[in-house]
């Protein structure tokens, strides 16, 4: 089972979760991302590319699903105006055991920073505004997931 | 060809997209980014430094040295920052 949103409305963590506990058991792994208010932030402004950004999610979702052999897996990104404390993003996936779990929970966030096309904006409390640049660390992080291709 | 621009590349050029045929000696992307940016200021702005761009050829991902024969969207954008 694969859910794949892409919406400006909030999600509701619980509830999606909840899903994923029917499978049959084994384990849910989640990653929720909250926007963060660093440096007096009062919004961030995600943009992505019609078409493209969902095209991309569905994508990395059924690899996931097939290379950790996931019974479930849900995947919503948000877009639009986020203020601090809004959830973001979600990624929940649930296996047969743990290790599949958490470890497709964790390549498929460090994944999507990189090959999801979003592009964040940062509005802060003195009016300033600037776009977040692209994370050496991000392209490393989403990397590492190649080189353990089993 | 559709050429669709994200982010600050957007913001420079002051469109998110335009409708245009590039002549025929623009091979691949790096022509086509350098030909674009001849045709403003704003332009110029945004596509100057390709170091700082990436790209979309129907929705796919490619380098900047890929053909854009037979394209009919090309993306043009900062590298992304989602999650």
């Amino acid at each position: 089972m694969i859910e794949v949103r892409l919406q400006p409305d909030p999600f509701d963590s619980g509830a999606e979760l909840a899903r994923l506990h029917t499978l049959g058991g084994g384990g849910v792994a989640s990653f929720t991302g909250i926007v963060r208010g660093d440096g007096g932030l009062i919004e961030l402004m995600l943009e992505h590319h019609p078409g493209m950004t969902l095209a991309m999610m569905r994508a990395l979702a059924e690899e996931a699903m097939e290379r950790w052999a996931l019974t479930g897996l849900t995947i919503i990104h948000r877009h639009g105006a986020l203020q601090p404390g809004d959830p973001i993003v979600l990624i929940a996936t649930a296996a047969p055991h743990r290790t599949a779990a958490l470890e497709a929970c964790a390549s498929l966030i460090d994944r999507l920073k990189t090959q999801a096309p979003f592009w964040k904006r940062e509005t802060f409390a003195d009016g300033s505004s600037r776009w977040v640049e692209a994370r050496t660390a991000d392209d490393e992080a989403a990397a590492r997931w190649l080189r353990d291709e089993r | 060809m559709d050429i669709l621009y994200f982010a600050w590349v957007r913001e420079r050029i002051g469109t998110d997209r335009e409708q245009l045929d590039p002549p025929e000696e623009v091979v691949d992307l790096l022509g086509l980014i350098a030909w674009l940016a001849k045709r403003s200021s704003g332009h110029m702005s945004a596509l100057g430094d390709t170091a700082c761009l990436r790209a979309a050829i129907d929705q796919k991902f490619v380098t900047l040295d890929a053909s854009i024969a037979g394209a009919r969207e090309v993306a043009i954008f900062p590298p992304v920052t989602g999650g």
